[in-house]
């Protein structure tokens, strides 16, 4: 991709069974993925569970312990980080110090013999905002504006895949936002590829074509931000992404459609196209605004479930919803966010209250969370 | 290393504000007076006794006159060894400087991962220390001798004519000034690089700089401080030097330094004025070249 030229579309990203072991410990277990050419791809996880690992072995910068890369179809497992036509903006930023800010930005351009690199550096700095700052060195700037910097950096070069580890974890919310549109501007233009790790859940939901959970070194779920979020498979996924509300027990029974899971002395319902497992004990779960709270006992109806009586045992008012926390004997904390539809607390701290839910908004997890089951016993 | 503080990017923003201490001057005092007594007092006596003149030609017996003449006639005596002591101290440094680095780069960058490795070829860096230079340079004499093993097997591949020598001859000084530079050259270049982050390397190659490329706009100039000390360290006291350019060592009368002759002038001849001077125009010249080389060293990292 020594070409000379800026990409003319992005490039497809094909990882296969990819593994990667430091020393005493495994950073990548069996990493398989493929990202569509011009799609924006977000990569969530916890610290330390191998986001920026895996960009470095897209980069070229690792080299994996057993797998490929490819990239735009082509098998890139073994070539040189510059020979390959991707950009990192790195979490450290890695601003050369001996350079200004502009002589940063122009580096890639004037290393693939780009006409007029020095221009070229100045628009990606007026994009960031930091046009007046080019002379500066970068340990003169302040955190947020070498982060832009770096981004200008990777940027500017349009390549067909770029690769964002947390490139703007530093910025204010304001000045994030508008990176996020003109990120998402550049995107579309050119079409280009971007793998973007982000902490920020609303950044990758907003952002992100497709999202991927990692966890521990491997994916655990991936799709879209709306499949992941009304369905996640995993207990960690549920919990990571956004707030769920957990329950392990028994399947009761259960008909060609959906089964039914003894909790806390009553049947709830889950639809078998949403449930990872039907048979045995269960995880289901259901996020806390899909929960309707009431103060009086709901009659049983097809196509609800209910949980309950429980006590209120903290309201928080967080402008736009209340969070309850209901305390439900058998089953544990219930989390239930109300829309501020009217003035004050649906119901009062220390009430009796029951939560409904309509039968289509649970999910059925493939596994269980570590400390839900003791959490429940208790 | 103080001398790395030089080059270092020490591009005040904006002046602290100035705070005078006593304590800053009490603290200083110590090596203001050593400064005093062991460097100016000396430099006035040297200057004094270079402008000397003697009482009656052939005499022998100085005085103090201002006399000139002393430095012109030097000069004028002594230009071909004074240009051969710059011309020998700058090919000692560059291929002390050409075998230092990538040794230097290796221990600093490449053995990080085996901090064994790393001290044992620090400690082989270091090791000649502990042997008299004067006793290395002696060993140096006996290997490229005449009947030495260098020149008969040199002799043998024909790579050395029948009458040709190793010992007297100019590569044999310039040889004995790197291999005793070595280390001074080594250890300044191994403090910059073991602090080199190597995320910066990571950086241009993921901007698509080969590993030539990288190594000229990236890591040559985050270790030019180590460059500049190891440099300066090497330079200075090698175009003093006289022990390995003297005919006892690896010199010859066609190879003489200006450290031979001023040493010379003060211990055989007892032409005090003359060494006096010679002594200062090398002073004079190395504190030029060095500035120049400083401030071109400090701004122009970035080419
Ligand atoms: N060179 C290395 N040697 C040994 N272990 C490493 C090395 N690099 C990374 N690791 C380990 O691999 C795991 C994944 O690291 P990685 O940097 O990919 O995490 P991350 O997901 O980017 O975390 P964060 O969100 O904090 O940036 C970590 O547990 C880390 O300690
Ligand atoms: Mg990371």
């Amino acid at each position: 991709m020594a070409g000379g030229f800026f990409a003319e579309s992005g490039a497809d990203l094909e990882l296969k069974d990819i593994h990667k072991r430091f020393p005493g410990f495994t950073a990548i277990e069996d990493l398989s993925l493929t990202i569509p050419a011009g799609s924006f791809f977000a990569l969530l996880g916890p610290s330390g569970c191998g986001k920026t690992t895996t960009l470095r072995l897209v980069a070229g910068l690792e080299e994996p312990t057993s797998g490929q890369v490819l990239i735009g179809g082509k098998d890139v497992t073994s070539t040189k980080p510059f020979q390959r036509p991707v950009n990192t903006v790195f979490q450290s930023y890695a601003l050369f110090p001996h350079m200004t800010v502009l002589e940063n930005v122009a580096f890639g351009l004037k290393r693939r013999k780009i006409t007029d690199p020095i221009g070229k550096a100045h628009e990606a700095l007026r994009l960031v905002e930091l046009d007046h700052l080019a002379t500066r060195k970068p340990q003169q700037l302040s955190g947020g504006q070498q982060q832009r910097v770096a981004l200008a950096r990777a940027v500017v070069n349009r390549p067909a895949l770029l690769l964002l580890d947390e490139p703007l974890g530093a910025l204010d919310l304001k000045l994030r936002r508008q990176m996020q549109l003109e990120l998402k501007t550049i995107q579309n233009e050119v079409g280009l590829t971007f793998v973007h790790v982000t902490h920020d859940q609303e950044e990758a939901m907003t952002m992100a074509d497709t999202v991927a959970v990692m966890n521990k070194g491997r994916i655990e779920q991936l799709g879209s931000p709306e499949d992941l979020y009304e369905l996640p498979k995993t207990a960690f996924v549920a919990n990571f992404l956004g707030q769920s509300n957990l329950f392990t027990g028994e399947v009761a029974s259960s008909t060609s459609t959906s089964i039914s899971v003894e909790v806390g002395g009553r049947k709830v319902v889950v639809p078998k196209a949403r449930a990872q497992v039907h048979e045995g004990t269960v995880t289901i779960g259901v996020r806390p605004e899909k929960l309707t709270l009431l103060a009086a006992e709901p009659t049983a109806e097809s196509g609800t479930n209910i949980i309950g009586p429980g006590r209120v045992v903290d309201v928080s008012f967080s402008g736009v919803s209340t969070q309850y926390v209901v305390e439900v004997p058998g089953v544990g904390a219930v989390v239930v966010f109300a829309q501020n539809m009217s003035f004050g607390p649906v119901v009062q701290l220390g009430a009796q209250a029951w939560a409904t839910w309509t039968v289509d908004h649970g999910f059925g997890l493939s596994d269980h969370p570590e400390a839900l089951t003791t959490d429940a016993d208790a | 290393m103080a001398i790395t503080a030089f080059s270092g990017s020490a591009v005040a923003v904006e002046a602290a504000p100035r705070r005078r201490s006593r304590i800053a001057l009490v603290l200083l005092l110590p090596g203001i007076l050593y400064l005093v007594l062991f460097f100016v007092v000396p430099l006035v006596s040297l200057i004094i006794t270079s402008l000397e003149s003697q009482t009656a030609p052939g005499s022998g017996v100085y005085q103090y006159g201002f006399n000139v003449q002393n430095y012109s006639d030097s000069i004028v005596q002594y230009l071909p060894q004074i240009l051969r002591s710059f011309l020998y101290a700058i090919l000692a440094t560059v291929f002390a400087l050409l075998f230092s680095y990538p040794l230097a780069y290796f221990i600093g960058v490449k053995a990080r991962r085996w901090p064994l490795l790393q001290s044992f070829m620090l400690i082989l860096v270091i090791a000649p220390f502990f042997i008299s230079f004067l006793l290395r340079t002696l060993a140096w004499k006996t290997i490229l001798a005449d009947e030495g093993p260098v020149v008969g097997t040199l002799k043998a591949l024909s790579l050395l004519g029948p009458q040709g020598h190793i010992t007297g001859e100019p590569i044999a000084v310039v040889f004995g000034l790197t291999y005793n530079f070595i280390p001074f050259m080594c250890l300044p270049l191994y403090t910059t690089l073991e602090r080199l982050d190597v995320r910066y390397l990571e950086a241009s190659t993921d901007l698509y700089a080969s590993g030539w490329s990288t190594f000229r706009r990236v890591t040559i100039p985050l270790s030019l401080p180590g460059i500049v000390s190891g440099t300066l360290l090497t330079f200075i006291p090698a175009a003093g030097d006289y022990v390995n350019a003297s005919q006892e060592f690896l010199g010859g009368s066609s190879s003489a330094m200006i450290g031979n002759v001023i040493q010379s002038n003060f211990l055989v001849q007892s032409n005090y004025p003359a060494a006096a001077a010679l002594s200062i125009v090398l002073m004079a010249i190395i504190l030029i070249i060095v500035s120049v080389y400083v401030r071109r060293s400090g701004t122009d990292d970035l080419l």
